[in-house]
């Protein structure tokens, strides 16, 4: 095939081979310890608000040391929990979850797993990485200036984001700089997303049909096109936001407002709600971004450890497309509340349990993966399984805060605070862990420690549970998410012990985390040698040596026979049948 | 392990289900007349989460356990079942599906209803950190305002024209609201700076209060009693103590209220 002229010589030079290096497989490690620094300082900002929340009074000698201006007098103030809570959903959904399952392993693996040398636009995908970390820079910098972080939330709101420091501490400058890395991180994924598609649609290697490609690759791809279309559009409403504060104009603030007693004599005729729908469109399909390659890990962890084909093949690519597509038409069920009209709300409920069907049928082959399987419960397979229980955790209460009028009493309560956080965080979490324990021989060439491995697993999956159950309880009484405490109101009050457990459950299990890291690092260099193909896996990725060399295939070119999950074919001389054994060696 | 991971998902279930069951937490007691079709709702659909959630992680549990490696004999060579796939495909849109249309039917009836006449008319403009409770007085008008007239200093919170005579005898508190029980109430919610959201739990009663919209919710207060009105839409500092008090009585007293508050 033509494309495989394509092949580029190996880079000299440190700067070139490990820094600025175009080569797939460094880019995609480089996203990867992006991520886990991002996870890193996103679960210490997690930390602060934890504190907070369950010992909001508790003065901290300590840490005002280190924060005077976060801890005046003592107690942490509610602005400081604010700038930790808004960070700590930015990071975390941005430079974690959409960084470290999409451009992470996604750059490492999808052009192995299609048999490719490369991504298709090799300078692009370099580009990419350095714009990331150009923007997560300016990111973290809004933590260290006047005013300090902004404290809008994640969805950052107008006009409380478009007002200025009028409006709030951390409005200011911090908010500036908020609105200016999420533009540039638009700017990066965009360019991921177009290498990702060109990547899949043009790079495939002889006999790697579509309906030959892992479901990994399926969930990348049908990834890159939801960042394809969903980030320019937050990228626009960043840009109309940023028009607002320093350009005068008005798309989101509209006329006559009276902040902090002062007349906004500046602005006239904006909308509120028009942010909101712009921040959505892109919002939702940004959670199925964060989701998808975690089902497509899951996917493919779950048959590899089971020893059987996935369950529904093709039943698996049509629900990631189902998915994506109708993730596009959901958008409004964050609106319910806002005013927007009741008529559109009945649109948007129907759709969005609609998008639960397409969920439903991955849990239904997930499980029937499993049956008649004979499992192996490796650290990757337990995470895998976690990521089953979780997906269904968080998706059962999806048909809660589809129907409006059930958000009536819900809606910005810690019953959503819970769901989300089990179904495109802790879930997509599970994910990544199951990816990094099931890649990680290939990418290092050394495995990690599986004992570590499954102590990790319990202490994580027992400390999810046990932090983000009792938030259903907290949210069908009522609390109110948001709140720096939530100890003013007396409605509240009787569910303080809960805000303590809750507390304490995260603190061990962001302890645990720690096993993981140094598993991680120790591993790197004591970890036992990796063969090819350690889990008898059947994707391409196995076929060359852990780790790949520069061109992944060296001299040879990769041809493909089989689908992905041949595994256990009757009458195969082992229980596993890899993509490139030529079919006659199987009916000898 | 296969034997731990399986209890371990039914002990999730079990736990989860049966708190929800003893209702150890849950909705605060009901006081509002439109709140009770909400419940029954939200009951419904938990329900049917609640067995799908149960059943799921059951499943899960049992067949980590029962298909856990043994022996040298392979797994099943077992590729789809299109019957089987059918069944699930159909039953999970016609649950879902379902459950949307009857959540809507709710939803119409709360929304599309419309205000009954007599229902009294209360306007809230909400602010970083309070709410303006309007009263319109015995006229049934409120009277215009200018944000260039609003002065918290001088307690004018919503900008009160002096001039127009239909504003004189408005009725404005901040962050105390009264209501009177068996009669509908409309709510005019306005914001005057940022989005915020009015929250009532024992109402069932929800809405943002958004800057340059006047949207217009209903309720019926059931029992008497104080209440309290939270803010549901992160509005700045201090969000978490944007408290209003709420006090629905009977209508004789309601009405005493407004006549001890006209004198003022």
């Amino acid at each position: 095939m033509a494309e495989q002229a394509l092949v580029h010589e190996p880079a000299k030079g440190f700067i070139r081979k490990y820094v600025f290096s175009t080569d797939h497989k460094v880019i995609g490690i480089q996203y990867y310890v992006l991520a886990l620094f991002s996870v890193l300082l996103g679960m210490v900002l997690s930390i602060f608000m934890r504190l907070r929340l369950a010992w909001p009074m508790e003065k901290w000698p300590l840490l005002q040391q280190v924060f005077p201006t976060g801890f005046v007098g003592g107690p942490m103030t509610p602005e400081f929990y604010l700038s930790m809570m808004t960070m700590h959903g930015t990071i975390m959904v941005f430079f974690v979850l959409t960084t470290a399952p999409l451009s992470g392993f996604g750059n490492y693996f999808l052009p192995i797993q299609i048999g490719a040398r490369d991504m298709a636009f090799p300078v692009l995908n370099m580009l990419s990485f350095w714009v990331t970390l150009v923007s997560l820079l300016v990111m973290v910098a809004a933590l260290f200036v006047t005013g300090g972080a902004p404290i809008a939330g994640w969805t950052s709101y107008a006009p409380l984001s478009a007002l200025g420091e009028v409006a709030g501490p951390g409005l200011g400058l911090g908010q500036t700089l908020w609105i200016i890395s999420i533009a540039i991180f638009c700017v990066a994924s965009l360019l991921t997303a177009l290498n990702f598609l060109t990547t899949t649609l043009n790079l495939r290697a002889r006999g790697m049909s579509l309906l030959r490609m892992p479901l990994t690759v399926w969930a990348w791809f049908t990834t890159a096109m939801l960042a394809l279309l969903a980030f320019p559009v937050l990228l626009a409403g960043g840009i109309l936001l940023m028009l607002d504060r320093v350009g005068g104009t008005s798309f989101f603030i509209p006329g006559g407002l009276v902040v902090s007693d002062r007349l906004i004599s500046a602005h006239t005729g904006g909308s509120p709600l028009l942010w909101q729908h712009l921040f959505w469109f892109f919002g939702h399909p940004e959670v199925y971004i964060a989701i998808l390659p975690g089902m497509g890990i899951t996917s493919h962890v779950l048959s590899t450890f089971s020893r059987k084909p996935i369950f529904a093949y093709k039943a698996m690519v049509l629900a990631i497309f189902a998915i994506g597509f109708i993730s596009y038409l959901v958008w409004g069920h964050h609106m319910f509340m806002s005013g927007m009209s009741p008529y559109s709300s009945m649109a948007f409920s129907i759709t969005t349990l609609a998008v639960g069907v397409p969920s439903a049928i991955k849990t239904f082959n997930w499980l029937a993966t499993l049956r008649g399987g004979r499992i192996r419960l490796t650290a990757s397979m337990l995470f895998a399984l976690g990521f089953v229980s979780l997906f269904v955790s968080g998706g059962v209460t999806g048909m809660l805060l589809a129907q409006p009028v059930i958000d009536i009493p819900l809606h910005d309560t810690y019953f959503v605070v819970a769901h989300f956080h089990i179904i495109m965080g802790v879930a997509a979490v599970f994910g990544i862990f199951a990816g990094t324990y099931y890649w990680f021989p290939k990418m290092f060439g050394r495995m990690l420690n599986e004992r570590l491995g499954k102590i990790h697993f319990w202490f994580t999956i027992a400390g999810v549970y046990a932090i983000f159950m009792p938030m259903h309880f907290l949210g069908i009484a009522g609390a109110p998410r948001r709140y720096a405490q939530l100890t003013e109101f007396e409605f509240l009050t009787p569910l303080q012990a809960l805000q303590v457990f809750i507390s304490v459950a995260a603190f061990i299990t962001i302890a645990a985390q720690l096993i993981f890291l140094f598993n991680f690092i120790w591993s790197l260099r004591r970890g036992k040698r990796a063969g090819a193909n350690p889990w008898a896996s059947t994707s391409l990725e196995w076929t060359v040596p852990s780790p790949p060399p520069h061109d992944n295939f060296g001299a040879v070119e990769p041809v493909v026979f089989h689908g992905p999950y041949e595994y256990s074919v009757p009458n195969a001389p082992e229980d596993y049948v890899m993509q490139s054994e030529p079919v006659r060696e199987i009916n000898g | 392990m296969a034997l731990l991971l399986g209890l371990f998902f039914w002990l999730v279930a079990i736990v989860t289900v049966g708190i929800f069951v003893a209702r150890v937490w849950w909705l605060p007691d009901l006081a509002s007349m439109e709140g009770a079709l909400i419940d029954r709702q939200l009951t419904m659909t938990l329900i049917i989460a609640g067995v799908v959630f149960f059943l799921a992680q059951i499943g899960l549990g049992y067949f980590i356990w029962r298909y856990r490696a043994r022996g040298t004999e392979r797994a099943t060579y077992w590729h789809e079942s299109p019957k089987l796939e059918a069944a699930w495909t159909i039953a999970t849109a016609v649950i879902f599906i379902g459950l949307g249309v009857r959540g809507n039917v709710v939803w119409a009836n709360y929304f599309m209803s419309g205000t009954p006449p007599d229902a009294v008319t209360i306007e809230i403009t909400a602010q970083q950190f309070a709410w303006n409770v309007r009263y319109p007085g015995p006229d049934g008008k409120f009277g215009r305002t200018n944000p260039a007239l609003i002065d918290d200093a001088l307690a004018n919170y919503l900008g009160l024209d002096p001039k127009d005579t239909a504003g004189r005898d408005d009725i404005v508190t901040q962050n105390i609201m009264v209501v009177p029980i068996m009669r509908p109430v409309r709510l005019m919610l306005r914001s005057k700076d940022v989005t915020h959201s009015f929250f009532v739990p024992q109402f069932r009663l929800k809405q943002d209060a958004v800057p340059g919209m006047a949207i217009q919710v209903h309720f019926t207060a059931t029992k008497a009693g104080e209440y309290e009105i939270a803010c549901a839409e992160l509005c700045g500092m201090q969000h978490y103590k944007m408290r209003g008090r709420l006090m629905a009585m009977p209508q004789p007293e309601y009405e005493d209220w407004l006549k001890k508050r006209a004198a003022l």
